[in-house]
């Protein structure tokens, strides 16, 4: 009785995310028909051989597919902790940055023992995020200025001091970007040095499993998510609003950080001049969002969209344009925000009825 | 043809809830009709579709033997019918006259006639004998005024058939024998009444007939005159009720509970407040009484933590609390039945176990260190469920899920199982059924004798009067009176809630 009531309800969540997948993938099928002049099913034919070679056929293209999961896993639930408190934090991308940019230039000191290195370069990385999101959290309940507005001037300032770090007292002669971090302050590559996976990828599955447990399990995750939904009756029971929200940007910053510390000790071992953003922070959006805030859930949404960001090099190959795949994660986010829409007029109209009673 | 308004085999079905079902209802031409049933009855639906705001899915409806379509409230209003809600719709800063023509504004040229606009106003006044000055703003005037408002701009759009809901909600009881007056001239001009209502006392004393509604179906339509209170009682709820609450006298100790001179300013920054001073003793229950919007929820919130005092002090078990979180203040022994329990008093998506322990979610043994211990916290919300009868499958599911009743019995279990020593009980029976409210009101009489200390406020004067030791009355952020229970009569507590003083008034109580 209870576990078919466990089963339905998970087999509901789940029910739009699906629908949303396949209907997206049926839509772009139509655009690589237009795109190659071909039938139907030969469109789906080409595009899915693409898309699956491209990410988990061959074993080279599953293990870039990882590497792409590892950021998303850490910007994933960065957003999912904000959403969970009732914030937006569009800042995930510009902690992610300058945590980049931290890690990058504390993994080049040179002569700290190899274990001792890489954990100081995590750390300072989360140390980054927690202070860029905690600057917007703060302001958040302090003073009331918009999270989303500050969060993205965050961003900017984050791109623009990142860069500064990089091309001036950072720079490595004639590149742009610094120099390479020390062997010692570099994640473990467990495939070998041919693959960039490393093990920041059980780092954030870790991370999954500790969050999960801090939302579900702890009285910090009991009080943040109250006050995600609903402010008033948290301030009753005696919760802190304004703790709460910094804490929460804290955590989502934190978490940010960590990722960004990760790929640059784990994947890129260097910082490079950002020429824009980086694109991890605001697919973590949709990561989240894909996941309906579930930590768990981000495991596979996050594989889902490293899955179509790697195999964006072998659509090209077969000639569809690889803009194909951010049509397909564009209809999915439009799917998922109307789901969230669809449930906000239900539960309206719910009130409404009996409000007028 | 008799019937100004006849609704056949109306049937309006909401997700989940049949709000009306095949009802037949049938209003004469110059009588008030009540319709009696309690909140969630369907009363309100029924109206909203006679007045276009819901479309049935099912019947029809006859205006003048006629039958028609009302597809929207302009087809109402076309059609005669006009309806005052129960929260006004009246623009703040405009005045009476305007407000009455807004809409249907006679005009000059293309400019709106101002002075004719006064003058209809003053004409269609006199006519119904309503004492109203036209050129006054709405945000001046009394709540009492402004329904009148609210009334003259249903007859200025042509109403014959008026449909009030929930008229005397908001009125004292001086304004609700002035409002029957006026219903009674409105229907010796030829104007037919529709009252949707669910205190008893007002059908006696201001109808000519009654319909009760239980769960969406007519029970019965029966002339006032033929009928008495305790069998409307029984028709409304279902079963019979006892009307009285039954208590002993109290046996009041120690003071536990003080307000000195407190004062607060209100979200406008106006003072809400202007020096309150209160007591209450362990084992009595204080009543507040009040028109809406006296300074109640301020004092409540200044109180409970949740708003910041601007001078005074709140002292429990000679503790001062003023200033303090909300926490620190639940944790000194006060707790709070809150007024709105959608709004504060539930996380309506989290489940009853988690509701159950709001307020001492990082209490032992509910916590360990930031641990929560889940097994504990289930056991305890099922021990709060079988102990106060919530009516639920079990602690899992969501707050939301549950009717009002329910919810409401959950808030108060947990707010005595927080074991304090002063229980804030803010209207703790609002939109509750029968059943409920008989519940909730035993329960804390029995908080009562067993010494805790028990601050009522409610706006139905009825709960004040019925369940209070002592009668604090408060107008204009000021306590203006303080009686005891057992000398307060309805007229002297109606005069000091409207701001008025009386001759004799003793001094009784701690004041």
């Amino acid at each position: 009785m209870k576990n078919k009531k466990i089963i339905k309800s998970v087999a509901s969540s789940l029910l739009f995310p699906l629908i949303s997948i396949i209907v997206a993938m049926f839509v772009a099928v139509i655009f690589v028909m237009w795109a190659k002049h071909i039938s139907f099913f030969k469109g789906v034919q080409v595009m899915f051989k693409a898309i699956w070679n491209g990410s988990f056929g061959r074993k080279d293209s599953f293990i870039e597919t990882l590497v792409y999961v590892i950021p998303l896993l850490f910007t994933g639930l960065a957003n999912a902790v904000a959403f969970k408190t009732g914030l937006f934090n569009i800042g995930v991308e510009g902690e992610f940055m300058i945590s980049i940019t931290v890690g990058a230039i504390v993994g080049i000191i040179p002569g700290i023992p190899p274990v001792i290195h890489v954990i100081l370069v995590l750390i300072a990385g989360t140390l980054a995020g927690v202070l860029w999101a905690g600057i917007v959290g703060y302001l958040k309940a302090k003073v009331g200025s918009n999270e989303v507005v500050n969060s993205i001037m965050m961003n900017y300032i984050a791109l623009y001091f990142s860069n500064y770090l990089i091309m001036g007292p950072f720079n490595k002669k004639g590149l742009a970007q610094t120099a390479d971090i020390q062997p010692s302050a570099m994640l473990w590559r467990f495939l070998g040095d041919d693959y960039r996976v490393n093990i920041g990828l059980y780092i954030g599955l870790l991370m999954v499993v500790l969050i999960y447990i801090f939302f579900w399990k702890t009285t910090w995750g009991y009080e943040i998510r109250a006050v995600g939904i609903n402010q008033y009756a948290a301030e009753y029971g005696g919760i802190n609003i304004k703790k709460n929200i910094i804490l929460a940007m804290a955590i989502s910053g934190g978490i940010a950080g960590l990722g960004g510390a990760v790929y640059v000790s784990g994947i890129q071992h260097h910082a490079i001049q950002m020429v824009s953003f980086t694109g991890y922070g605001f697919d973590g959006i949709a990561v989240a969002l894909l996941a309906k805030n579930n930590p768990i859930g981000i495991i596979f949404s996050a594989l889902l969209f490293g899955a179509l960001n790697t195999s964006s090099i072998s659509l090209q190959m077969a000639n569809i344009p690889k803009q194909i795949v951010f049509l397909i994660q564009a209809i999915i986010l439009i799917f998922v925000a109307a789901d969230y829409v669809y449930k906000w007029i239900a539960e309206k109209r719910k009130k409404g009825a009996l409000l007028n009673e | 043809m008799d019937f100004v308004v006849e609704m056949k085999g109306i049937t309006k079905v909401f997700p989940g809830v049949r709000a009306n079902e095949n009802v037949n209802f049938q209003l004469k031409k110059g009588e008030i009709h009540v319709l009696l049933g309690e909140n969630g009855a369907g009363k309100t639906t029924l109206m909203n579709i006679l007045y276009g705001l819901y479309q049935p899915d099912e019947g029809e409806i006859f205006v003048k033997g006629k039958k028609i379509n009302i597809k929207s409230p302009s087809d109402a209003i076309a059609n005669g019918i006009g309806m005052v809600h129960q929260h006004f719709m009246l623009v703040q800063n405009f005045t009476v006259a305007e407000n009455i023509v807004l809409g249907k504004e006679p005009k000059k040229s293309i400019n709106l006639d101002m002075n004719k606009a006064v003058e209809d106003t003053k004409k269609i006044a006199d006519a119904y004998g309503f004492k109203i000055d036209p050129n006054s703003v709405i945000e001046d005037i009394t709540v009492g005024q402004q329904q009148k408002v609210e009334i003259l701009k249903a007859l200025y759009r042509g109403a014959e058939i008026l449909i009030l809901d929930e008229p005397t909600a908001v009125l004292t009881p001086q304004e609700i024998e002035e409002l029957g007056v006026i219903l009674k001239n409105l229907v010796k001009e030829g104007k037919s009444i529709i009252l949707i209502t669910h205190k008893l006392k007002e059908v006696m004393g201001m109808s000519d007939r009654v319909t009760i509604i239980r769960r969406g179906k007519v029970i019965n339509t029966v002339n006032t005159k033929e009928t008495n209170i305790e069998q409307l009682a029984e028709m409304m709820v279902g079963r019979k009720v006892n009307l009285v609450v039954e208590k002993k006298p109290a046996n009041p100790k120690e003071v536990i509970f003080k307000v000195e001179k407190l004062e607060a300013l209100d979200h406008r920054g106006l003072l809400a407040l202007k020096g309150i001073d209160l007591q209450v003793r362990a084992g009595e229950i204080l009543g507040i009484a009040g028109v809406d919007g006296n300074g109640q929820t301020e004092l409540l919130e200044v109180i409970t933590g949740l708003r910041k005092a601007k001078s005074g002090k709140v002292i429990i078990n000679n503790k001062d609390v003023t200033g303090k979180s909300p926490k620190e203040i639940i944790e000194s022994g006060i707790s709070n039945i809150p007024e709105d329990r959608h709004k504060r008093g539930l996380v309506l998506k989290y489940s009853l176990a988690e509701n159950s322990i709001l307020g001492m979610h990082s209490k032992k043994p509910f916590a360990n260190g930031i641990m929560m211990n889940y097994a504990k916290i289930k056991e305890f919300a099922r021990k709060l469920i079988d102990e106060f009868d919530v009516r639920t499958p079990n602690e899992d599911v969501a707050a939301s899920s549950l009717s009002g009743g329910n919810q409401q019995k959950m808030v108060v279990a947990r707010e005595i199982a927080k074991d304090p020593d002063l229980i804030i009980a803010a209207q703790p029976t609002r939109g509750l059924d029968v059943g409920a409210i008989e519940y909730i009101h035993k329960r804390l009489v029995a908080e009562r004798d067993k010494g805790r200390g028990v601050l009522l406020v409610s706006l139905e004067l009825d709960e004040v009067m019925a369940l209070s030791d002592r009668i604090a009355v408060i107008y204009d952020g000021e306590i203006v009176g303080v009686l005891d229970a057992k000398d307060a009569t309805e007229n002297d507590l109606g005069i000091l809630m409207a701001g008025g003083t009386l001759e004799s008034q003793s001094k009784g109580g701690v004041q």
